[in-house]
């Protein structure tokens, strides 16, 4: 390589560099506001702030989801399987929402550490499945328990 | 290492002619596959057990967010050969390029915010792999607006190529986004180091939709390209040689 192409080739290669770097701290000094949401274990630790909208995401436990007989309002757990956060709701739940899927809850938490929520999003992985699948592995009883609660 | 393509590549004339003997072979491979593709993800494919027949849409959506990444990377490569190399046919790909990947980036939104309306109960959410999405976008925008803003054909190529490698750093936070941060967006469908988290059936035709992406996209840019390298040589004899065999043969 000719000595003024090498030249622009390490300018280049500077260039990237210190875009990356610059980016790569910027984005560490943001790490917590680019989170979409808090797990639970982040919220029992109090790193969540209080009196303002945050979200919560995590499992639906299973057998948490309590619905009320005259309204829309619901109550059930979140869970990251190392601690729990109580999640109260008003409202239509999505199509995705059961117990065993990953959701993610907007509100605020109350004085009780009871997450007061005003939207629920469903939170989807990327397994796919045919339903025949999901309902052989039922039937042999291999299906995980995040699925098992349809 | 055998550098010759490398310094042809430099030739316009020679692109022209290597380029005409590749395309009816790629126009074809991508209309095969991406009808193939279609009939296959959209009558064939089995059903999601939790979506239905939304889930779907990933034939459309994840190839197009796969081209939209590898052709900013693309763009990229093209810009550092240009400031490096000086060679004019790479600033050519830098811009014939940019207004395609930006389509693609739209297309990804779109389709992800369709499916996601039903799926998350939201069009958009302002998650980690969302907004790096839209920056993407965004690059694209500004390159085409640099290139078309500054009428000096040198410093047009010379400030797309720096934003275009400056805009690079964006393509790993896009990629990595989904497992630095909590994300609504689900982690990556294709990996290339594990067999994909659905059945033959479901992943087969998604792949085939990715290649037929892959082949229209190369297919696309080497028509835009030709076209411009025709119409930058246009005082040369072998481009006017060229158009008026064209012309001639119309008529």
């Amino acid at each position: 390589m000719k000595p003024l192409r090498k030249k622009r080739l390490y300018i280049v290669l500077a260039i990237l560099a210190g875009v990356g770097i610059a980016v790569a701290l910027a984005l560490s000094a943001l790490q917590e506001n680019i989170n979409l949401f808090y797990t639970p274990t982040q919220i029992a630790n109090g790193e969540a702030p209080k009196d303002t909208r945050i979200r919560a995401g995590g499992m639906v436990e299973k057998g948490s989801l309590q619905r009320s007989g005259d309204s829309l309002d619901v109550q059930f757990v979140v869970t990251d399987f190392a601690r729990n956060v109580t999640i109260r709701y008003r409202g239509i739940l999505p199509d995705l929402f059961r117990e065993g899927q990953g959701i993610v809850a907007l509100g605020k938490l109350d004085a009780d550490g009871v997450l007061v929520a005003d939207e629920v999003l469903a939170k989807h992985d990327e397994k796919y499945m045919p339903p025949e699948v999901t309902k052989a592995l039922k039937e042999s009883g291999q299906m995980s328990s995040a699925e098992g609660a349809k | 290492m055998n550098w010759t393509w490398f310094h042809k590549l430099g030739s316009p004339k020679w692109f022209y002619e290597i380029s005409g003997r590749w395309l009816p072979w790629l126009a074809c491979a991508a209309a095969l596959l991406l009808v193939v593709g279609t009939v296959w993800a959209l009558a064939f494919a089995p059903q999601d057990y939790q979506q239905g027949n939304s889930f779907r849409i990933i034939y459309i959506h994840v190839p197009a967010a796969l081209l939209a990444q590898s052709c900013y990377i693309m763009l990229a490569v093209a810009g550092a050969v240009g400031l490096i190399w000086k060679m004019k046919l790479a600033d050519v790909a830098v811009q014939q390029a940019a207004p395609i990947g930006a389509w693609m980036t739209f297309i990804a939104l779109f389709t992800g915010a369709v499916w996601g309306k039903p799926t998350w109960g939201a069009w958009w959410v302002w998650d980690a792999r969302l907004t790096s999405m839209l920056i993407l976008l965004f690059l694209y925008f500004g390159i085409i607006a640099l290139g078309q803003a500054i009428s000096n054909r040198d410093s047009a190529a010379k400030a797309c190529a720096v934003l275009a490698i400056v805009g690079v750093v964006n393509i790993p936070i896009i990629k990595y986004s989904v497992e630095w941060w909590n994300t609504l967006h689900q982690p990556a469908t294709f990996k290339l180091t594990e067999k994909p988290a659905m059945p033959a059936e479901m992943w087969v035709p998604l792949l085939i939709m990715v290649i037929g992406f892959y082949c229209f996209f190369a297919c696309v840019l080497l028509m835009r390209m030709r076209l411009e390298v025709l119409r930058r040589e246009a005082r040369s004899s072998w481009a006017k040689a060229e158009v008026r065999a064209r012309v001639e043969g119309v008529r």
